[in-house]
């Protein structure tokens, strides 16, 4: 079996599962940021009594509040209460309110997530813990009101592809530009409902940060799961954050694959998605001159110490142009912590960014929002029309090194040419 | 069972933030659903029928998991959301909601905006009556099967709490 298989075979209490089996699995951890507000109005509305709904394991219950803080108008400050008076009144046991972070980025480095573990998570880039092993997935808020009252879920056992990243990347290209060109190549859908297993020398190579950002973005595939496997680095990272038994869960040697891609990442150039698709994908050498008016690294993709650092040695010593709005916010107030320590924010600060609390706020519209006509590049991992404001603005998807070069040239450049 | 209804069409990758913008998300699904599909349709809420069946491209409702996404479709009157392929998390998320998702390759040439459509779940056929053409699905079984007949995911869980 897969790993996906593998997991979903233990979670389901079945010695084997293919694919194309329905399995009713039991949930290791859920997940829920802003959208917790919705659990009440959808138990009455079910005519459910909220007096007689339990938690089914207070401990394997996350509840992060991420998406639009702080508030900024009264009905986020409404929504914000309720989900504190929900979360007390449920009896959630953890409940992150506003100074954590953006919920995945909580969830990985508060240890709430271990190698074969499943994970669901009312937020589609649940997929972001595949980075450490996990098969983890986002679903809806009913849904998640279910797994909340029940600790189970109906699953369709997903097809295996494999992809396999061989070679090595070259400084300055990273696992987002790996991610942007298989979007580009084989489609937005080359993962509908499957589950991945990201292999490969250049993944080896990758930091967890870097694998995170794969992890969450292959959602942006349509995977149900993107799942690496654990090393060493994974087990260094996990026991920084856990005590907890740690895992790993590899494939069988005969595990079937509905598909092996193989890719060289020693070819890669570093790769930009234009407006509005994921999969809209060109090198940055192909895509010419595109002036910018704002630069985001930020969200739950992007905005982790790998590439607080990265921005940092770009734009070290050297001004953002007036022209330019560079926005940065770390993913969590960790991250945020760890760059104060080393002199990141400080770095970024002098070259003129605008360093943003950890909150959604910046990929989703609620700061930093686009004018008509307006372009931004960004480091986060959508760039659906309106998504960060007017409708009639574009966002460009690129890495968070790309994003700091282009910030200073005032438009879309390879970082390779800047540093 | 043969659904019979009118058919309202959308193109490839019609994204979450398209269907319900997230700037709304604070509405409630009444008022909500009144901004349905409004970046490329601004009229759909208006002209939208009960009974009305969707018709997507590919990767109908990829993007975020926000469940008003499709309860602003079933608030609007829709049952069937029929497409090309579907967004994993949009497709769950019709189920939870007792709406029918239904994935038929080939299935959006079939029709002009307003044409009628047949679904057939026991021949697991989409039809074009007016010009016999169709497309074959394969209809639901299992866990989602299930769910859907119950009327949702909520209602399941009713029953399972014993209400």
């Amino acid at each position: 079996m897969t790993i996906a298989e593998k997991i979903l075979a233990r979670a389901s209490g079945r010695k084997k599962v293919e694919p194309g089996n329905y399995v009713t699995a039991k949930i290791d951890m859920a997940m829920m940021p802003d959208a917790f507000r919705l659990i009440r109005p959808l138990l009455k509305q079910a005519g459910i009594p909220e007096s007689e709904f339990k938690l089914w394991d207070p401990d394997r219950v996350v509840i992060v509040t991420d998406h639009r803080v702080p508030a900024f108008d009264v009905v986020n400050a409404r929504a914000q209460k309720l989900a504190r008076d929900l979360a007390r009144s449920l009896g959630v046991k953890h409940f992150y309110d506003i100074f954590a972070g953006v919920c995945h980025q909580v969830m990985v480095e508060k240890g709430h997530v271990l190698p074969g573990q499943l994970i669901v998570g009312a937020d589609s880039h649940t997929t972001t813990y595949g980075a450490l092993n996990v098969a983890s997935t986002g679903i809806g808020a009913s849904e998640m009101a279910y797994v909340l009252g029940t600790g189970e879920l109906w699953f369709m056992v997903p097809e295996t592809i494999k992809f396999d990243i061989q070679g090595h990347l070259s400084p300055m290209v990273t696992s987002k530009d790996v991610i942007l060109h298989i979007a580009g190549k084989y489609s937005t859908e080359v993962a509908q409902y499957k589950a991945i297993e990201w292999t490969g020398s250049a993944v080896d190579e990758m930091s967890i940060d870097a694998r995170l950002t794969m992890g969450n973005m292959s959602v942006e595939l349509g995977a149900k799961f993107g799942i690496f496997r654990a090393d060493e680095k994974t087990i260094a990272y996990l026991k920084k954050r856990t005590d907890k038994p740690i895992e790993p869960v590899d494939p069988d040697p005969d595990a079937v694959y509905a598909h092996t891609y193989t890719i060289d990442a020693s070819k890669l150039e570093p790769q930009i998605a234009l407006p509005h698709n994921v999969g809209n994908v060109k090198g940055v050498s192909e895509v010419g001159d595109i002036p910018i008016d704002q630069a985001v690294i930020a969200s739950c993709c992007h905005g982790r110490i790998e590439d607080l650092e990265t921005a940092a040695r770009i734009v070290k010593g050297k001004k953002i142009p007036k022209t330019v709005r560079f926005f940065v916010a770390p993913a969590s107030w960790e991250q945020y912590k760890e760059a104060l320590d080393k002199g990141i924010i400080s770095t970024l600060v002098d070259a003129g960014v605008m360093v943003g609390n950890p909150s959604c706020g910046f990929c989703t519209g609620y700061q930093g929002v686009l004018a008509e006509g307006e372009s931004c590049v960004a480091a986060t991992p959508r760039n659906f029309r309106g998504r960060m404001g007017s409708p009639d603005s574009r966002i460009y998807l690129a890495s968070a090194a790309t994003v700091a070069a282009s910030a200073l040239r005032g438009k879309i450049v390879d970082p390779r040419e800047v540093n | 069972m043969i659904i019979r209804g009118r058919a309202r069409k959308f193109g490839d990758n019609i994204d979450t933030d398209t269907i319900t913008s997230g700037s709304l998300l604070h509405l409630a699904t009444e008022e909500l659903a009144q901004h349905a599909f409004e970046p490329i349709a601004p009229d759909f809420a208006k002209s939208v029928r009960e009974g009305d069946i969707i018709i997507g491209g590919n990767n109908f409702g990829c993007g975020s998991s926000r469940e008003q996404a499709t309860a602003v479709v079933k608030q609007l009157g829709i049952r069937y959301v029929v497409a090309e392929s579907m967004a994993r998390i949009y497709m769950r998320n019709c189920v939870a909601l007792g709406l029918y998702p239904v994935i038929s390759k080939g299935v959006s040439g079939l029709f002009a905006e307003g044409n009628e459509i047949e679904i057939d779940f026991e021949k697991g056929e989409v039809r074009n009556p007016k010009t016999g053409e169709k497309a074959a699905f394969e209809p639901l079984s299992g866990g989602s099967l299930e769910i859907v007949n119950a009327g949702g995911i909520l209602a399941t869980l009713k029953k399972r709490m014993g209400k």
